[in-house]
């Protein structure tokens, strides 16, 4: 069958068969690769996106499903020109290593923050607790958080 | 090093630089291997063994190749060079023919027009077999003679005794690299009888050679192309697509893609040796130790892939950074059918310092003494011998100030907070804060760098002055570490200029770098971008007489005398260097000799609160002190540091692959649980600079140690905690709540 849905803020049309995850058919057919297909049964948070504004595993959603939804994958998060204030500060302070795990916490970090500016440590901890990082130890990671939740206090 | 002056450039060494590739990543442009596609291209699909060990009495690929859309099945018959892979002795079958010695052994691939239909012609196959009885006891292999190889350490006088004894047995489960990126990968056919290939390594001039010689073809016609690798460890050392993917290419003449899910990495990819380790430590009154003897059995798995390299490891440093005078180890790597066993983070360090830290803590409690005063009366540095080879270290090793910074951190002043979130168990609400006991744990590891007994190791690098800019080129592998970053500052603070890429150069392009793994990176492909850069810096200088440069071009006594135009007008100033560290040598037959180059020592302190009825555990905080040489870039430092701790800490409390009779039974990230953001205490990094001597600017590579202390750290604290033995790590719920003692 085919769907439509707007990713990133643009109308797409895509091709499905059967059972295929909204994660196979971002990468395999509408070329969308930032979203990560590490563990393909939602336990790692690679592969996660804003469906209708709320994060959820593409792995785990039907691509049919997702039929009409907004969806917002990293490639949608900052412009050509310029990274969203997550992206720079998950580069600033050395967050990204193997940079796998990167594109979900984005936007799993993106989503937090949209609902809670100010999130204390314990906050970010459970709010990202779905995502895993085998590189870091999360320790940048939650560095790059807390400088954004710092500002956005200030 | 070149005497003259030198000027201080933007992003050299020693500033946090931020990583050149950083940006791509955090974009979701960077380009992994399971990214890589092709127009035309065909999926590739694997058979594997769902058995440990039995003999294949029939093969029919004949109903596979009948569905719609299939085309390429191919078996063992099918390759046509060397039957077999292997870095050390390649035993293991490119596709298994005769018998399968392990769970997920590959006996099939295809190639289809999708990978649905890949996969569903793989399951197509129909496979015949004999079951036979695996071997999956560790002493039985040994007892059996199944040794892939076996290292004595004699030291000393071997009958001396101190008055004061402790022993102890110790085990290890399997860990697993875990790394987040799959295997993956894409072949080309050349149209000529080669191909290209992109697929995750730790060291593509290695892979080159095990492709070539089973693809029976000659060096020139295969290209091994670094692709974005999502996480190592350790897993990438060991070929696991790259063959498959080139026989299916060249079979049918069209780009072939494959993707492992994390079922079948699991599956594809070696893991860390489980251990059996009994050891018995005598010392003097005063805690001096005299003698340790020690048995060790590491499960190798069924090929030999790295074994006989992990087992020196583990017998090398079988009692950590302390000194004794009279040593007898026996280590064996034996041959089971478990799944091959090879390279993780630590090679083989990680699993004696469990056992030997342990050992120290109970001989502390025996003599009545302080854990880290024993510690530091045993301690290892310059000058000393190390126990097992009898060679004095000659590179900086301050174990006596890693304990002391550490021991002098302030106790962290850490309530038992009452809130699910800092409970152990967390929000399951399965424990109350009265339950709870605290400990406090100590442990201290010793590693080796780079490339050991008498090795050739080398590493190669080009550095190109053009009017653009400087080029480095290497074909090390940039797998997440921060590499790529550290190769760029050390060309801009050599060269005097920002405007320095990196650039990752096929097989045929550039000489080997060696291998990205045993720490030796920072070293060994940083050593060769220094020479090779100073190589640079040297001709440019000569060719206009002068005595600095920078980004503007070269100087004498402060005056520009020639821009990088002017000076590249004659073609660009272009150095090859291949590297190599100061040499080692080959054990003899008591495991004595220079057997390595340098070594690296960290410790790490745990506090940890355990629910001792459910047997559960969280980790309030862990704190590392780690001697790195120079600082090159100090975030990376602390990345590695932070990364190799949690590591460590997974390994103490939570990953274990469980092998049921050589079946693999939790293959997948729902039951192999890895540590999450909740499970990450603050973690202190005390980073102790001391110039090491033969890498560029005294930088020494240190990234496996974090990895070594931690969870022994950890499994101290949970014994301070509940005053039981608990001898095997990971240690389970079942270990702590059920326990007798």
């Amino acid at each position: 069958m085919k769907i439509t849905l707007v990713v990133n803020r643009e109308e797409r049309e895509a091709a499905v068969h059967g059972p295929e995850s909204l994660l196979f058919v971002l990468r395999e057919r509408l070329g969308l690769l930032g979203a990560k297909d590490a563990c393909l049964q939602g336990e790692c948070g690679s592969c996660t996106v804003l469906l209708d504004g709320e994060a959820v595993c593409s792995c785990l959603v039907m691509a049919g499903d997702a039929a009409g939804s907004e969806v917002l994958t990293v490639e949608g998060l900052g412009t050509e020109d310029e990274l969203h204030p997550v992206q720079a500060a998950f580069v600033e302070h050395g967050a990204v290593q193997c940079g796998f795990c990167t594109p979900g916490f984005l936007i799993s970090t993106a989503h937090l923050l949209g609902h809670n500016p100010t999130p204390t440590t314990d906050e970010i901890r459970e709010a990202l607790a779905g995502n895993i990082c085998r590189c870091t130890g999360y320790g940048a990671v939650l560095r790059a958080v807390e400088s954004l939740a710092g500002e956005r206090r200030s | 090093m070149s005497t003259t002056t030198r000027t201080r450039v933007k992003g050299g060494i020693g500033e946090s630089v931020t990583r050149p590739d950083g940006v791509p990543k955090v974009q979701g442009d960077f380009a992994y291997a399971s990214d890589l596609q092709a127009e035309g291209m065909l999926w590739g699909a694997t058979r594997r063994s769902p058995h440990p060990f039995a003999r294949i009495t029939a093969i029919d690929i004949a109903p596979a190749l009948a569905i719609a859309g299939v085309f390429a099945v191919l078996t063992h018959d099918d390759v046509p060079g060397r039957p077999t892979v292997g870095q050390i002795k390649p035993d293991r079958p490119v596709l298994a023919g005769g018998e399968v010695r392990y769970w997920g052994q590959p006996i099939a691939i295809t190639a289809a027009e999708d990978a649905e239909t890949a996969r569903r012609a793989a399951a197509a196959i129909v496979i015949e077999y004999e079951l036979l009885e695996p071997l999956t006891d560790l002493v039985k292999a040994q007892e059996q003679g199944e040794v892939f190889r076996h290292v004595r350490s004699l030291r000393g006088e071997p009958d001396s005794h101190g008055e004061i004894v402790v022993e102890g047995y110790y085990e290890m489960g399997t860990q697993d690299q875990a790394a987040l990126g799959t295997e993956a990968g894409i072949a080309f056919p050349d149209g000529e009888g080669g191909v290209d290939l992109f697929a995750p390594s730790q060291w593509i001039h290695e892979d080159h050679g095990q492709i070539v010689a089973s693809l029976g073809l000659r060096d020139e016609q295969v290209r091994v192309h670094p692709a974005g690798v999502g996480g190592a460890f350790g897993s990438r050392e060991d070929l696991s697509l790259q063959v498959h993917l080139c026989l299916l290419a060249l079979y049918t003449g069209r780009p072939v893609r494959m993707v492992y899910d994390r079922q079948e990495s699991f599956a594809g990819h070696v893991h860390r040796h489980a251990a059996r380790m009994w050891y018995r430590h005598e010392a003097d009154s005063q805690g001096n130790l005299i003698r340790v003897e020690a048995k060790l059995l590491l499960d190798g798995g069924a090929y030999t892939e790295t074994s006989p390299a992990v087992i020196a490891n583990a017998v090398y440093f079988s009692i950590g950074p302390y000194r004794c005078p009279n040593v007898v180890i026996d280590g064996y790597a034996v041959r089971t059918n478990n799944p091959p066993s090879g390279a993780m983070r630590g090679f083989g360090a990680v699993q004696t310092c469990f056992a030997y830290e342990a050992q120290m803590d109970r001989l502390a409690a025996e003599i009545g003494i302080d854990p880290l005063e024993l510690r530091l009366r045993n301690a290892l540095g310059p000058g000393d011998q190390l126990p097992t080879s009898g060679q004095v270290i000659t590179e900086p090793l301050p174990t006596v100030e890693v304990i002391n910074v550490l021991r002098a951190l302030p106790a962290p002043d850490l309530d038992v907070i009452d809130d699910p979130l800092h409970l152990p168990g967390g929000t399951g609400l399965t424990t109350t804060r009265e339950g709870v006991v605290r400990g406090v744990g100590y442990a201290v590891g010793l590693k080796n760098l780079a490339f050991a007994e008498a090795f050739d190791d080398y590493a190669e690098a080009r550095v190109v002055l053009t009017p653009q800019g400087v080029e480095v080129h290497t074909a090390a592998i940039e797998v997440g570490q921060g590499m790529v970053t550290v190769l760029q500052q050390i060309a801009r603070s050599v060269l005097g200029t920002e405007h320095v890429v990196v650039l990752f150069d096929d097989t045929s392009r550039i000489g080997s770098a060696g291998s990205t793994s045993a720490s030796r990176q920072t070293q060994m492909a940083g050593g060769a971008v220094f020479a090779a850069a100073s190589a640079v810096r040297r001709a440019a200088l000569q060719r206009v007489g002068g005595d600095d440069m920078d980004a503007q071009g070269v100087r004498r006594g402060g005056s520009l005398v020639a821009t990088v135009e002017d000076l590249c007008a004659a073609g660009p100033v272009e150095e090859t260097v291949r590297f190599r560290h100061p040499d080692t040598e080959e054990p003899d037959e008591n495991g004595q000799g220079n057997l390595h180059v340098d070594f690296s020592v960290a410790a790490h302190r745990a506090v940890v609160d355990v629910d001792p009825e459910l047997g559960l555990v969280r980790v309030v905080s862990i704190d590392a002190a780690q001697e790195v040489g120079t600082v090159l870039n100090p975030q990376s430092v602390v990345g590695q540091i932070e990364g190799g701790t949690m590591q460590g800490l997974g390994l103490a409390i939570m990953e274990e692959l469980i092998f049921d009779k050589g079946i693999v039974r939790n293959a997948n990230f729902t039951d192999y649980l890895l540590p999450t953001f909740l499970d990450a205490p603050p973690i202190a990094s005390i980073v102790i600079e001391e110039p090491g001597n033969w890498g560029p600017f005294g930088a020494k590579g240190f990234s496996e140690l974090p990895a070594i202390s931690s969870g022994p750290a950890v499994m101290a604290a949970i014994r301070a905690a509940t005053n039981q033995p608990l001898t095997r790590m990971p240690v389970r719920p079942e270990d702590i709540a059920l326990s007798d003692s």
